[in-house]
């Protein structure tokens, strides 16, 4: 079967809305109700964070919802119990981002495995390099149809990034700009010399622009030079102290694009 | 030698370089450029002159008579306490400054738990008049305030950190963070043989001045280069990788690493990784750490904020694996009978972190002709205040 990210890419080429949270926050079970809303009110693809005590690449608000949703009691087991019949009810791609090592202690070939059970379609582990990634793991994830999706950023050289792209087979994670997650940017913050020079590379897999996106203005731009984007800390926020999830989410996914 | 890195900076299975895309460049920059400038000899001359002239090395290797005659054995103390700013640490951050400066980079970047790898650091920075941040966790910042103070005084900033536990993790992870959104003009200056490869074998190299020296001395006090023994005590590992590095390959010398047992290795207020850690991956290092079953990380105990980190440096956790050296865990109040002991018979006042080598004398059968070398990493000079409070002075 055709991987849902492969899917999407195939049938949606532009204005790709993409959303990101942290599993577990702001209270343990809002798993699946924020997914199904995210989805309801069309949004194009999630990811889903599964929280780590030291989630070094990431500021101030994606710190502090993990840090809420590991003393709610999140873990990758219940995430994956909440997540059991999640394709009874959603359609859009599903992908697992966190870092490496509570996947590590799940092991990873069980990780693979479940994430095929449930219908999980990728993962975005940033501390797992490429490198490492092909010299162990990469058999697990051909096996349950997973893509790892990569990371490229203002540093990364150009022969790097051809490498990535190589090696990609679902879309690569544009990281914005130099930085943590977090909002607060604005359109002039970003180097629109970096998007256009990766957007005029004719990368084979899709792109989408992630960190630091957090309103109409820099999700507009960045859907300029990329098949959309992503939003994070904002939507997090945006969150924190719902008590009506349908109508903040619905609030928020229209803040962003208005047409949704 | 059979204990060094491989080519992926490979300890065994612990070790490479876990990292995030975002920090991609700067370690590639450092690994495939460190070997070539740190085997110079412009950079050996410089290094080696200002170890002489200004850290005052070599430091001296003292035959410790009292403690001997007390334990019956022959135990030999190397004085990295009489290095300039009162520990090993500023091996590794001469080392690293004049790396930096060789890299082009004109900010440094640090964490710190004591605070002594603080001071060492903005200290190199003083004296090369670099831009130095320092990250500290809130707790450690009011625990540790003398040291705050001379950070500042040395010109550097001292930025707290408020998230986790607001210990030495947390101010590592925010170190990163900083990196992350620094990825041009900066160079982190890790604290110890912690974090990605090659943070790990560069340290131990930097450290490895001590062992160096203790092979000379020690031929020059005993007629052999080779000790019986070699005791340190480990946190991310470094004084320990500096003192046993000249001797990995001689197999017939025993080492010994002492982590923090805290309040005892069965209790959840301890800090003894080896003991109590399993293997995962933190800052960018596959290592043995303390974590729950779920693989998040827990916060270590130790009344010694130096060793209170819940992973420990890839190369001992190889040498825990194969056997090369023994581990033991010292608890706070073996450690503080230890200061004791060493105070009043040899008039030495230790640093916590280091008395736990000491506190390791009483756990370890010894032989009255055995050459027991233990590596006094600091001085106590900064933990005065918790001395006073528990001896009553
Ligand atoms: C005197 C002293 N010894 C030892 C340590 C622990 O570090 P490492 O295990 O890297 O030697 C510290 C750390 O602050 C220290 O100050």
């Amino acid at each position: 079967m055709n991987n849902r990210i492969n899917q999407l890419f195939e049938s949606k080429k532009e204005n790709i809305f993409s959303v990101y949270f942290t599993a577990g926050f702001p209270r343990l079970g809002d798993t699946v109700k924020i997914i199904q809303e995210l989805e309801k009110n069309g949004v194009d693809l999630i990811e889903i964070g599964m929280p780590f005590s030291d989630p070094t690449a990431d500021g101030p608000t994606i710190q502090r919802s993990s840090e809420v949703a590991l003393k709610n009691g999140m873990s990758l087991k219940l995430l994956f119990e909440q997540l059991k019949d999640i394709r009874q009810s959603v359609n859009i791609p599903l992908i697992l981002m966190g870092y490496l090592n509570p996947v590590y202690q799940y092991g990873m070939e069980a990780f693979c495995q479940k994430c095929a059970e449930v219908g999980i379609d990728g993962t975005i582990l940033p501390d797992l390099p490429l490198d490492e990634f092909d010299a162990e793991y990469r058999k697990y994830y051909e096996a349950a149809n997973l893509h790892n999706v990569l990371l490229i950023t203002p540093q990364t050289s150009e022969k790097r990034i051809r490498q990535i792209d190589e090696a990609s087979a679902g879309l690569i994670y544009m990281v914005s700009s130099s930085s943590t997650t977090g909002a607060g940017k604005k359109v002039e913050d970003f180097h629109q010399d970096y998007f256009e020079r990766v957007q005029n590379m004719n990368l084979k897999n899709p792109r989408l622009i992630g960190f630091g996106i957090s309103d109409q203005p820099t999700f507009v731009n960045a859907c300029k030079y990329a098949q959309g984007a992503i939003i994070g800390s904002a939507f997090v926020t945006a969150i924190k102290d719902s008590v009506n999830l349908e109508k903040d989410i619905a609030t928020f996914v229209k803040s962003i694009d208005p047409g949704r | 030698m059979k204990y060094t890195v491989n080519e992926k900076g490979y300890y065994g299975e612990f070790g490479g370089a876990w990292i995030p895309e975002m920090m991609y460049t700067n370690i590639e920059e450092l690994k495939t450029r460190y070997l070539g400038i740190i085997e110079s000899e412009e950079f050996r001359n410089e290094f080696d002159k200002l170890m002489k002239d200004y850290v005052g090395r070599p430091s001296p290797l003292y035959y410790a008579g009292r403690l001997s005659e007390h334990y019956g054995s022959n135990i030999y103390l190397k004085r990295e306490d009489l290095n300039h700013t009162g520990s090993h640490k500023l091996n590794n951050t001469i080392g690293q400054i004049l790396l930096a400066q060789k890299l082009g980079k004109t900010r440094i970047i640090a964490e710190t738990g004591a605070g002594q790898h603080g001071v060492a650091t903005a200290t190199v920075c003083a004296l090369k008049g670099i831009k130095c941040v320092v990250y500290m966790g809130a707790l450690d910042v009011s625990r540790q305030a003398p040291n705050v103070k001379k950070m500042k005084m040395l010109g550097a900033e001292v930025v707290p950190v408020h998230s986790g536990n607001k210990t030495l993790k947390d101010a590592t992870n925010e170190a990163m963070r900083d990196w992350i959104n620094n990825p041009e003009d900066t160079h982190y200056i890790i604290g110890s043989v912690v974090g990605p490869h090659p943070y790990p074998d560069m340290v131990a190299r930097f450290q490895s001045v001590i062992s160096k020296e203790m092979k000379s001395q020690l031929l020059e006090q005993t007629g052999s280069e080779l000790p019986t023994r070699v005791l340190a005590c480990v946190g991310g590992g470094s004084n320990a990788a500096g003192a046993f590095y000249h001797f990995l390959d001689d197999e017939q010398v025993e080492l010994i690493g002492v982590e923090a047992a805290g309040k005892g290795v069965d209790t959840n207020e301890t800090a003894a990784t080896l003991t109590v850690g399993s293997p995962g991956v933190l800052h960018s290092a596959r290592t043995m750490l303390m974590q729950t079953e779920d693989g998040q990380i827990i916060e270590p105990y130790s009344i010694s904020a130096g060793l209170d980190y819940p992973g420990i440096g890839p190369l001992h956790a190889h040498l825990h694996k194969t056997g090369r050296a023994k581990f033991l865990a010292a608890t706070d109040e073996e450690v503080l009978q230890s200061v004791l002991l060493l105070t009043q018979k040899e008039g030495i006042i230790p640093a916590l972190e280091s008395a736990h080598a000491l506190a390791a004398l009483d756990k370890i059968k010894m032989n009255p002709d055995d050459v027991n070398v233990v590596n006094l990493s600091g001085s106590g000079n900064k933990d005065m205040e918790t001395y006073l409070n528990y001896f009553g002075y």
